[in-house]
């Protein structure tokens, strides 16, 4: 702990947190990092833990639109930022394409890895949407599954953003035509 | 595509799988999703010396810290030990009781003493910072050489030279002639290193006192729901009626879910005792370094040739450090008497012998983990024939071919009947396949240059659908093996299935609901399976040793052809016909031959029968529509079978091991699923990998564990994996309900042989082979730059 805000780290405090488009108050100790908060005060619990220490990525949400380990991050250091969690990817009931990409493939056997898989590439091909293969296996490099051997969940972001480009290509024509 | 394309049946097909939907949305329900009304949070204190009798365990100052609510001891509880038992004489196995929390003595580093419970996790942590434990220290026993020494210091004093199993399974007469006699004795020394299971969900229970059932509901991540409620009501001294174990969905397990943990009854306890839900969830800390770990085992095996290379004897003796404590069900035996009974695997072994060991150590305790001895014992068996054929000239695939068995079934030296299987066409497979691609031109060509690309393979099979049969032979008091499903039909027609099998990722929900769907002709949305209930499940023994399929998948198959039945009595009863009239198929109850709208009923129809117009139904049909079947496996299993080809490059500079291509043959007889069994053979590989050339829990001079965090545990990323091709080979299996042979382990035990293979291959012009696993950059490193002779 750097910041000298938290130097009494159990002193409740209250924080307002941006999430998902919703906008929440959260009376909690400083010390508690964002993905307690998220998991336990908003009961948003589709982000995991796997390690709280920074390495498997389970905890990985997005804040202001880039991947984030919300284990690593202290859920006062989030105020006034946009945070996205996995619960906000599907429109509805309608899966996203990035989220029907992993189900296609099986990229998913337990699912504990997913959440953080899948806001991990929701934020890289929102940032590189012309990623190459090779690309988003360096970038699925960043989190762990026990599960996969990793092969389908590089396929999976894989095909989502080659039918992304489809999509926008053919868009793009359509329009000049 | 929920509905059936007409008259295809589902299995065999990569239908979608009905789990993901809630998994990739957050919606799952995982053990520390749970949140309950009043709940607390417990840690455990743990020991921080390996060994020691424990002087005094001081709670008072942790009781004060704010935000405590309770913390005990194991004299504040009184927790019944857990003891895991085999049928053996004393010779052969030495019983030695778990505490739930340690009470005279502690055996290793993190061992449990004590329960801290708090109003939140961070302030039981705060309070574990407030216990003060008294140790008197006793030498540690951190390895094999102390463990078995004349007069070594004794883990658990009723076992003399530290040894908890101790078995001579087989020993061939004459085999000592035959190595005499034998054209040439190859021999190996072979030590595989310490590993974690490490599921990414570490373990973890919410647990609390239900006044209106009358019940603890123990909601836990585990593989064994049944096994864990015994375990619980036995402890706790409760009836059993009076647990419930309930499994939320699980992030993997690998085995290290498939035994009891001590902190999941200890969790239960302090509830009852504090009257309030109590979750317990494992840091990573404590998961790496204090849970169930997997695999410290020390082969010394030699086996003899003729001068074709054909096998003649096979003769091993096999150690496993087992830790401070026996695993409730399986017990210390698990690893040695799995290495003893089943190493000739794939081979022709005309003599064979073996001696296991279990020995107790103090490092945290093992549980079976993915593979169970077999990615050891293939490894072994590998390596003996990759040393023949150096020593005899001939090629790798050659010795092999020239042993495996081709003629089924076959009985083995063994005592093992193994069933028809693809052994030598997977390897000529597998072999062909690297060939056509062009790697023995790559190796070749690379070695021109200087470059070390290596090509190694390992053909093995695996034993699955163990049945009661089996597990009693290795003299289990608590013998696993047959499964019960029950099939149950509401009056819309639609399906519930029960499984004792226990998902932590194999997809159940999926396959089971495949099998029972194409059994009644119903649509697979119509279909749920329950499983990880125990009030709901009548019994079951989980899922492991890749028994889901073979074992659980064909008595959830009988179950619905018992209920196919009674849903044709009543059509045939409705139309005046006989059963065998009638058929059900894509989503109908059609009369056969008929075509007219009265020759079709829909399930729902029957059903409104079977429970509303009860009045309709024959004398000789019972009301309602369930049905239950038992499967149990009466022979030895059926065995899976693979050969896996690996290319790897060694880096010069770096010693680093590369893999350039990985391939895989497989045959599980009929897959259910074609993409799951994909996705076990990959995760399986990823798992050997890491084994092979990763993960390793090491000890100090002292007793402490190396692994605390994912620094100095080095788990695989897609960095490290390769992808993996995989060809499918399709021996049915005689026995089981669909055809089907497990698929859950072949991938992580086949890995390590192929890759150390690979490694040796490529160090074949230094002369160096190397018998350790895991691998490191360092050996590699020495072999490839061997210091120069002064
Ligand atoms: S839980 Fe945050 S990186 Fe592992
Ligand atoms: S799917 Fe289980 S950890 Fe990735």
């Amino acid at each position: 702990m750097t910041d000298d805000t938290f130097t009494t780290p159990r002193e409740p405090q209250l924080i307002a947190l941006n999430v998902n488009g919703e906008q929440h108050e959260v009376i909690t100790e400083a010390r508690r990092t964002l993905v307690d908060v998220l998991r336990h005060e908003l009961r948003l619990t589709g982000t995991h833990v796997g390690c709280e220490h920074g390495i498997c990525g389970a905890c990985t949400v997005l804040v202001d639109d880039r991947p984030v380990r919300a284990c690593l991050m202290f859920a006062a250091q989030a105020e006034g930022a946009r945070i996205r969690t996995v619960e906000s990817l599907a429109d509805g009931s309608r899966l996203s394409d990035l989220q029907r990409a992993f189900s296609e493939h099986h990229a998913l056997q337990c699912g504990f890895c997913t959440p953080g898989f899948l806001m991990l590439a929701e934020g890289f091909l929102a940032e590189r949407p012309e990623a190459t293969k090779e690309e988003i296996r360096e970038v699925v490099a960043a989190n762990m599954c026990r599960c996969t051997g990793y092969q389908t969940i590089v396929e999976a972001i894989d095909a989502c953003a080659t039918a992304r480009r489809r999509a926008c290509a053919q868009a793009c024509h359509s329009k000049e035509n | 595509m929920t509905r059936q394309e007409q008259g295809r049946p589902l299995v065999g097909r990569s239908v979608p799988r009905r789990e993901d939907r809630r998994l990739v949305s957050g919606r799952g329900r995982f053990v520390d999703d749970i949140a309950l009304p009043g709940m607390l949070h417990a840690q455990f204190v743990r020991s921080t010396v390996a060994h020691g009798e424990i002087v005094s365990v001081d709670l008072s100052a942790v009781r004060r810290v704010p935000g405590v609510v309770a913390a005990f001891t194991a004299d504040d509880l009184a927790i019944a030990d857990i003891t895991a038992q085999l049928g053996r004489p004393r010779s052969q196995f030495v019983p030695t009781a778990m505490p739930v929390l340690a009470r005279d003595k502690v055996r290793y580093v993190g061992e449990p003493l004590a329960i801290v419970v708090g109003l939140d996790a961070y302030a039981a942590e705060d309070g574990l910072e407030a216990a003060h434990v008294e140790y008197a220290p006793l030498p540690p026993v951190l390895g094999e050489e102390t463990a078995l020494a004349e007069d070594a210091v004794l883990v658990h004093a009723e076992a003399a030279r530290n040894t908890l199993v101790d078995v001579s399974l087989f020993a061939t007469e004459g085999i000592d002639d035959i190595f005499d006699a034998a054209h040439r004795v190859v021999e190996v020394d072979v030590t595989t290193g310490r590993q974690n299971a490490l599921p990414l969900e570490t373990r973890g229970a919410v647990a609390h006192w239900d006044d209106r059932e009358e019940q603890l509901l123990l909601q836990t991540c585990t593989q064994v729901p049944h096994q864990v409620r015994t375990v619980a009501s036995r402890c706790l001294r409760l009836d059993e009626r009076a647990v419930r174990v309930v499994v939320p969905d699980m992030g993997g397990g690998f085995g290290q879910k498939c035994v009891v943990g001590r902190e999941e009854i200890a969790a239960a306890a302090a509830a009852l005792r504090i009257g309030r839900p109590v979750k317990w969830i494992e840091d990573r800390k404590d998961a790496l370094s204090a849970s169930f770990l997997a695999r410290e085992q020390h082969y010394r095996a030699r086996a003899a040739f003729d001068a074709d290379g054909r096998i003649l004897a096979l003769d091993a003796d096999v150690v496993c450090d087992m830790g401070a404590y026996s695993c409730y069900p399986f017990t210390a035996g698990i690893e040695p008497l799995m290495a003893s009974a089943e190493m000739p695997g794939v081979y022709k072994v005309p003599a064979y012998r073996v001696r296991g060991r279990a020995i107790t150590t103090n490092k945290a305790p093992t549980a079976p983990y993915r593979g169970v001895s077999r990615p050891q014992y293939v490894m072994v068996v590998e390596r003996l024939f990759e040393r023949a054929a150096r020593e005899l000239g001939l090629d790798p695939v050659e010795i092999r071919r020239r042993n495996v068995i081709t003629d089924f079934p076959y009985t083995g030296v063994n005592n093992i009947t193994y069933d028809p299987g693809s052994y030598l066409e997977s390897l000529n497979l597998c072999e062909r396949a690297v060939r056509d691609e062009g790697w023995y031109d790559t190796r070749t060509a690379a070695a021109a240059e200087g470059r070390h690309i290596g090509i190694g393979y390992a053909c093995f099979s695996e034993r699955t659908g163990y049945g009661s049969s089996a597990f009693a032979q290795r003299k289990m008091q608590v013998v696993p093996g047959f499964d019960i499903s029950e099939v149950r039909m509401d009056t819309s027609g639609a399906v519930t299935v029960t499984t004792g099998t226990m998902s932590h990722g194999q997809s159940h929900e999926t396959t089971m609901a495949q099998i029972v769907a194409d059994t009644l002709g119903l649509d697979i949305a119509r279909v749920r399976l329950h499983q990880g209930d125990t009030d709901r499940v009548t019994y079951g023994w989980g899922t492991f040793a890749s028994r889901s399929i073979t074992v659980g998948g064909s008595a959830v198959r009988l179950a619905a052809e018992r209920l196919g039945d009674k849903l044709r009595a009543i059509a045939a009863a409705l139309w005046d016909t006989e059963p065998e009239q009638v058929e059900l198929a894509d989503g109908h109850v059609r009369r056969r031959g008929g075509d007219g709208a009265r020759d079709v009923l829909t399930h729902q129809e029957i059903a409104d029968v079977a429970y509303l117009r009860a009045d309709l139904l024959p004398k000789d049909i019972e009301p309602g529509l369930t049905a239950t079947a038992t499967f149990d496996v009466f022979n030895d299993g059926t065995f899976s079978n693979a050969t896996h080809g690996v290319v790897v490059e060694l880096h010069q500079d770096t010693g680093q091991v590369e893999i350039l291509r990985y391939v895989c043959v497989e045959d599980c007889g009929v897959a259910i699923h074609p993409q799951v069994v994909e996705g076990q053979c990959r995760g399986g590989i990823a798992q050997g990998i890491a084994g092979a050339l990763y993960e390793e829990v090491t000890y100090d001079a002292v007793g402490e564990p190396s692994a605390t965090s994912f620094m100095d545990y080095k788990v695989p990323t897609a960095h490290e994996i390769p992808d993996v091709s995989i060809h499918h080979l399709e021996t049915p299996c005689a026995f089981t309900a669909t055809g089907a042979k497990g698929a859950g382990e072949g991938g992580t035990i086949g890995a390590p042989a192929a890759v150390l293979n690979a490694v040796n291959d490529a160090l074949r012009p230094t002369g160096t082979e190397l018998d350790h696993t895991p691998i490191t950059p360092q050996t590699v490193h020495r072999a490839l730059n061997p210091e120069p002779v002064p």
